[in-house]
């Protein structure tokens, strides 16, 4: 069965300002769509809204993960279906262990599958541990307080490992690049990768800046301004915009 | 075998949950100098505790009701029995146990016959044969664990010496209401360099000799040597009586060390007023580690003197103050020797209309130079109807001293929630892993088997309380 993620027509309120004015896209498995545009384009809203966040109202047109409708599910609900947020700024939840929250995500998502449960809490605990060593991530962040005093560059690595920890169908990345130097854009860039070759992943990559895009080449790219997709292209598109900027369109 | 297996009995409780159909003498409702005679004389008192006890009714009438901390104007004296002595063998009924705290007792896992004892509806036949052999363990290195009763009689001159010295009648009303009329508590004497390993748990010790509201302990830890000492259970302590007023008196010698930690979780209908003070000499520490959950209010204050050079103090306290219940709360720190340190962490949770208070008082004499202490206090606040409020007061009365104070109040954000639930977690468990984040650091300071309890406790009261 091949799976798809079906924006259709998608438009979003917030606090009575209307931000998305009819977005449409398809995202397969596999897939890379780089999300690029100017600051209140829309682009984190996008993120919010297929999320789940309560705070955006949809107004108008529907979002479908395989056949389900994501737009009257939960969050968790939708998590559980296989999608995933890598936050632009992760929040800190102190006193959670990020082991022991981790732990109950990922029997949260894959609840009642049998070929994936762990047989203790050391099993998972070693698989974790396993990941936080492909990703490069220093394996004590895993008994600290969830995101809780950790840097940037800490707090995006480890949306990756929750990346990599709940496999999920589609996944969207909200500036996983920003706030980091070179060598930890590469550093992430590369995790990303290894999840969307892992797990087939469809991704939708919010990004502000091609520098990420030269580690993940997209498949496709969609310019947002003032919420709506104004053009799409391949890769070519992020060079033209580096050139001439979102100008022409606003 | 029994003493390692601790999970099993870290359930069990202070023994103050009896009915008051059962009890071999019952006091009359009211308080005056016949009430208190007759206590001493039924437990055989030497003249010197009945005259402490007389001088500190006298205290106690003349004392005002506190016109701060929670409202207790509806606390009164003249309905309340002084002393209930109980029976060998307990018998009332299950029938008149609360529906909601067996339910309490049903999520907590308490085998029903457990649950038997928590109400206080038979008495636990085990302890004796627990405590025995524990005893001999102790006795081994010369450690007396023993009720305040039995304490008086074998260790008069300790008694004599150390009872009132740190907490006196005229502290406050509680405390003289306390020296007027206590019985039961513990007796604990620790001897020089004695490392005890095992935490004493007063529910060891409770059943024969049932301590009652008006507990009093007196624990002396002598130099060089540590313990840790458990009341109480996360299992709702029943008790037909409104009124605790307990007085905890601790005396940490030259070199030792001390935590006394205590698990409460009264039912909510009662008036938990508690006075407790540890007297700590030079590099002695104490660590009061103070969790409240349970009563319709309390008040309690945990503190220390530090009284000898480089003597260390610490308060860690937690309240969680559901609908009806209001936890005023804190720490007394006060410095009187140089180089001494104290920390207070305080966190409290407020829901359902529910109202938690810090209260602390952190006073540095003039000869406490070089002295330093740290408060923390950390409000939870679950809904827009549950209050939370700080009185902080600092007494420094010397220059080289290091004061510092931090206070913060949350809700429990949308964006922790929504983070969380993004990960799949439903918002009832993405509530509650909050919660008990938000604690983390205070419950792992209790043995391992009351950190599940109290986790489990904790998650209980966030899906709708025991009432």
């Amino acid at each position: 069965m091949s799976s798809v993620l079906n924006i259709k027509d998608l438009q979003v309120k917030i606090d009575q300002k209307q931000i998305l004015q009819g977005i449409s896209l398809t995202v397969k498995p596999g897939e890379v769509h780089a999300i690029m545009g100017p600051n209140g384009s829309g682009k984190s809203t996008l993120a919010y809204t297929l999320t789940g966040h309560p705070a955006y109202k949809v107004t108008q047109g529907e979002v479908k993960l395989d056949k389900n409708d994501l737009l009257v599910m939960s969050p968790d609900e939708r998590a559980q279906a296989g999608l995933f947020l890598a936050f632009q700024h992760p929040t800190e939840i102190p006193g959670v262990k990020v082991q022991n929250f981790l732990r109950q995500a990922y029997r949260a998502r894959f609840e009642g599958q049998k070929t994936k449960q762990f047989g203790s809490v050391l099993a998972f605990r070693k698989h974790l541990e396993k990941l936080a060593q492909e990703l490069q991530i220093n394996p004590e962040l895993l008994k600290r307080g969830l995101n809780e005093g950790f840097s940037g560059g800490e707090k995006k690595r480890l949306e990756i490992l929750q990346m990599a920890v709940l496999e999920p169908k589609f996944a969207i990345l909200d500036e996983i690049d920003s706030g980091l130097d070179i060598d930890a854009i590469k550093a992430v860039a590369t995790g990303i990768k290894r999840n969307i070759k892992k797990y087939n992943t469809g991704v939708l990559l919010i990004t502000h800046y091609q520098r990420i895009l030269d580690y993940i080449k997209p498949n496709f790219v969609h310019v947002i301004v003032e919420g709506k997709v104004v053009e799409s292209g391949d890769k070519n598109l992020v060079k033209k915009l580096e050139a001439d900027g979102y100008q022409k369109w606003s | 075998m029994v003493i390692k297996n601790g999970a099993n009995m870290a359930r069990y409780k202070h023994g103050d949950s009896f009915s008051t159909d059962s009890y071999k003498y019952i006091s009359k409702p009211g308080l005056s100098k016949k009430v208190i005679k007759e206590i001493s004389a039924i437990k055989n008192e030497p003249k010197w505790m009945l005259e402490k006890r007389l001088q500190a009714y006298e205290i106690f009438k003349s004392k005002p009701m506190p016109s701060w901390g929670v409202d207790l104007s509806e606390l009164n004296f003249d309905q309340i029995r002084y002393y209930l002595r109980p029976t060998d063998h307990q018998v009332s009924s299950w029938q008149d146990v609360p529906p909601e705290v067996k339910a309490t007792f049903d999520r907590l896992g308490i085998p029903e016959a457990e649950q038997k004892i928590l109400a206080g509806v038979t008495t636990q036949l085990d302890s004796e044969v627990i405590y025995g052999s524990l005893k001999n363990v102790w006795a081994k290195y010369g450690v007396e664990f023993l009720s305040m009763d039995e304490g008086l009689a074998k260790h008069a001159d300790l008694v004599k010496e150390y009872f009132g010295k740190v907490v006196p009648a005229g502290d406050n009303k509680f405390s003289a209401l306390n020296t007027a009329v206590w019985s039961g508590g513990s007796f604990v004497y620790v001897p020089p360099g004695v490392d005890v390993k095992l935490p004493l748990q007063a529910y060891f010790r409770i059943n024969a000799k049932s301590s009652g509201q008006f507990e009093r302990t007196l624990i002396i830890v002598d130099e060089g040597a540590k313990i840790h000492y458990i009341e109480g259970c996360t299992a709702p302590q029943f008790s037909s009586s409104s009124l605790h007023s307990g007085v905890i008196e601790i005396f940490v010698k030259k070199g030792a060390r001390c935590q006394y930690t205590t698990v409460q979780n009264w039912y909510k209908n009662i008036y938990n007023l508690v006075t407790q003070r540890a007297f700590v000499e030079e590099e002695a520490e104490m660590i009061w580690a103070d969790f409240n959950m349970g009563s319709k209010k309390t008040m309690k204050y945990p503190g220390f003197v530090l009284a000898g050079k480089g003597a260390k103090g610490e308060v860690l306290s937690m309240s969680l103050a559901g609908s009806g219940q209001h936890q005023d709360t804190g720490a007394k720190a006060i410095h009187l020797a140089p180089h001494t340190s104290s920390t207070i962490v305080s966190k409290s949770i407020s829901k359902d209309g529910g109202r938690a208070s810090y209260r602390g008082l952190v006073s540095v004499g003039p000869k406490a130079h070089h002295s330093k202490n740290t408060v923390v206090c950390d409000a939870l606040l679950l809904d827009p109807q549950s209050r939370s409020d700080t009185y902080p007061v600092d007494k420094v009365f010397n220059s080289q001293v290091e004061v510092q104070h931090e206070a913060t109040i949350s809700k429990i954000g949308d964006d922790q929630l929504f983070y969380l639930m993004s990960r799949g977690i439903t918002q009832k468990t993405a509530r509650k892993m909050i919660v008990n984040g938000f604690i983390e650091d205070l419950v792992r300071k209790l043995p391992l088997e009351y950190a599940v309890e109290m986790n489990d406790l904790i998650d209980h009261e966030m899906e709708g309380g025991i009432g």
